[in-house]
């Protein structure tokens, strides 16, 4: 099996190899129920990301970055945490929000168009916005770890971003000032192999993981289709951050299964050849292959998380699609907490003129 | 009424801009222990101006150094507004403040209305501004238009000490972010006065000459300026109003309709370059709200359409008095 080209380079660290063959420690502070709950969480939300692309294709949703391939890094990350950790996420991070407890309906009014980023409660959820701007939600992240260790209090935040948000700046304002105040945070890049049409080759021509000493913090290199690693990994980093031990910077090897998002064509970029091969490192399968072998996981719980998965995606899929515009108000009404007599005047007349397009001529 | 208690700072005191900063930001710490001061050297060397003087002895773990990233700091203050922190950011210099538009422009102006009113930001970018005090390339620029062309945050400018300490005081107050430009041709001149919050608010302009010949719409440094040729004029026996606009988001829309109906002549004066500078923006307002009471079109003394020029030409480039005054000439004779 020939892994993708961007996992060249340094070993990442890894417990079950690509068949689930164990090659480390599988214990990882887990029990029985635990381990399966990881198992559980990847099925649902592989599931809803096929549903979210087929409403995309159905014209439901506007455009929807996919992340299939993906779910280990993103279910192991949120898995890790405690229940005040806080995650400041990208774009492609559905199933680290259905971890995190997140409204997938709420979540989707983003990709339908409904609302822009923020449209469930980031601070219910403590799941920051979902956040375009390539790499700008990674000072958030840093910034609300400062906050939290400001006030003493006992939170881990964790930041998101692609191979392709390493190259920008706030990447490296981020990971620097995160380092030089030690910062309580984790900074999680999925390294997918794509930035949209660009190779990972062509982003950077290093290893992500070794910046980290640079930056003089922890980096470790962690198989991100191996969701066992992952959550050991970031449970590390996790606890060395709340230990006052400050930040790690993580690059977790995945692929991107599908194109960068429904309005993008990656055949013509992108040898289908190497999805193909991609796929013999299927996060889903490595890993119920390993829970069955010791014992874990049978048939029956498999096909019945299956059964689960149908139904939910058909639940979120009823809802969202019931989701109508939101009144002509909301284009005013979260704009200020202290509106200025301007900005009132402005708004009273806009939505008169709306209302009188509305009722027609 | 009873007389007011005298305090250090007393009526009659005169206080610089810088010091009058340096107490209100002082003062909000003192008052609000949410409060952060952060940015490029405000620790220990109290900012390249001094705004911050002493602050980091008084508290320490509220005001801090940050690297050279104006964007990271910017972001970081999103991220410390998520976890209940007031950020008072200083980006060093106009120009310096650039790169942090992406982080301003995506995030500080829009995150309260993206969160559905969930996320509020109530942030303050200080940001020394403007030119006439011989600097350097790169600072010396009048970036207001970027800033009020983004809707979200709120634009003050203070003309003077006095008005600096209560316009800083009510940003931090302020639940919305606000982008708070200090003139600093105005740092040292010294203004006698209290130092109060109390006063005219965010949004509202001061008429600080009356007049009924025409109205000088001016903010910053601009207001001593007009002042200036106000004073010309008026040896001549033309009779010149000065309206210090305070807030450029949001305008006082009242005071320029005022000053249209009750002057008929409109000069706005800015050192920003002419082309979609403010005085656009009030031009516009006053035809819209006066158009009936203009005597003339309104008039516009500003910054060229060019760089921001090296110290040898900058007086060529920032409005003077003698163009101040043609401009009123241009506005009463029409």
């Amino acid at each position: 099996m020939q892994p993708p080209e961007h996992w060249r380079g340094t070993e990442p660290v890894r417990i079950l190899a690509p068949d689930g063959t164990p090659v480390g420690e599988p214990d990882v502070g887990l029990d029985p129920e635990g381990l399966r709950s990881l198992a559980r969480w990847m099925v649902l939300a592989r599931r809803l990301d096929r549903e979210c692309v087929a409403l995309q294709r159905q014209g439901e949703l506007t455009v929807y970055p996919g992340f299939e391939g993906q779910e280990a890094a993103q279910v192991g990350t949120a898995a890790a945490l405690g229940p005040d950790d806080v995650v400041f996420p990208t774009f492609r991070e559905l199933a680290a929000a259905l971890v995190r407890g997140v409204d997938p309906v709420r979540y989707l009014w983003y990709h339908r168009g409904t609302w822009h980023g923020g449209p469930y409660d980031p601070r219910a959820t403590g799941f920051g916005p979902i956040c375009v701007p390539v790499a700008t939600q990674l000072p958030h992240a840093v910034g609300h770890a400062i906050g939290t260790a400001l006030d003493g209090r006992d939170v881990v935040t964790v930041g998101f971003i692609g191979d392709g948000a390493t190259s920008e700046g706030d990447f490296h304002e981020a990971a620097n000032l995160a380092a030089v105040r030690r910062a309580p945070c984790v900074l999680v890049v999925q390294n997918n192999g794509w930035a949209i049409s660009v190779p990972t080759a062509a982003q950077t021509a290093g290893e992500i993981w070794r910046r980290a000493d640079g930056y003089g913090m922890p980096g470790v290199r962690v198989d991100g289709n191996d969701v066992l690693a992952v959550y050991r990994v970031v449970r590390e980093a996790v606890e060395r951050a709340r230990r006052g031990g400050g930040p790690t910077l993580i690059e977790a090897l995945t692929y991107r299964i599908g194109a960068h998002s429904t309005a993008d064509d990656a055949a013509r970029y992108r040898d289908p050849e190497e999805v193909e091969r991609a796929r013999a490192f299927d996060p889903i399968a490595r890993y119920t292959a390993w829970l069955t072998a010791a014992g874990h996981l049978d048939e029956a719980t498999l096909a019945a998380w299956e059964q689960e998965a149908e139904r939910f995606a058909g639940r979120v899929r009823a809802e969202l699609v019931e989701q109508g515009p939101p009144p002509d108000a909301w284009l005013f009404e979260w704009v200020y907490a202290a509106p200025p007599a301007t900005f009132e005047r402005e708004r009273e007349a806009a939505l008169a003129a709306l209302g009188d397009e509305a009722a027609g001529p | 009424m009873s007389a007011p208690i005298a305090t250090d700072r007393e009526r009659g005191t005169a206080h610089t801009m810088v010091g009058a900063l340096n107490a209100a930001l002082r003062d909000a710490m003192r008052d609000d222990e949410r409060v952060l001061v952060f940015g490029e050297d405000v620790g220990r060397l109290g900012g390249v101006f001094r705004v911050t003087d002493g602050l980091q002895a008084e508290f320490p773990d509220r005001v801090f150094d940050t690297p050279i990233s104006e964007a990271g700091i910017v972001g970081a203050a999103v991220g410390l507004a998520f976890a209940g922190w007031k950020s008072v950011v200083e980006l060093q210099f106009d120009a310096f403040s650039y790169p942090a538009l992406e982080q301003v422009i995506d995030h500080v102006a829009k995150m309260r209305s993206r969160t559905l009113g969930r996320v509020e930001m109530p942030i303050v970018l200080r940001i020394p501004s403007f030119g006439g005090i011989g600097g350097k390339e790169h600072h010396g620029e009048s970036p207001e238009t970027y800033y009020v062309h983004t809707a979200g945050l709120k634009v003050v400018v203070p003309s003077g000490a006095i008005d600096a300490y209560r316009l800083l005081r009510r940003s931090i107050a302020d639940p919305d972010p606000v982008v708070f430009l200090e003139p600093k041709a105005r740092y040292w001149a010294k203004e006698p006065g209290e130092l109060t919050v109390d006063g005219p608010g965010i949004g509202e302009a001061v008429t600080v000459r009356e007049g009924r010949a025409c109205s000088l719409i001016a903010y910053g440094a601009m207001v001593a300026r007009c002042l200036e040729a106000a004073d010309v004029v008026a040896a001549e026996g033309l009779d010149v109003r000065v309206v210090d606009l305070r807030s450029l988001v949001p305008l006082d829309d009242d005071a320029l309709r005022r000053a249209a109906e009750e002057t008929g002549r409109i000069v706005i004066v800015h050192e920003a370059p002419k082309t979609l500078g403010l005085g656009a923006e009030i031009a516009a307002r006053v035809m819209e709200l006066a158009f009936d009471h203009l005597e003339a079109p309104p008039v516009r003394v500003t910054g060229w359409d060019v760089p921001y020029p090296p110290a040898a030409l900058e007086e060529r480039y920032r409005p003077s008095v003698a163009r101040i005054v043609a401009g009123i000439r241009r506005a009463v004779t029409y």
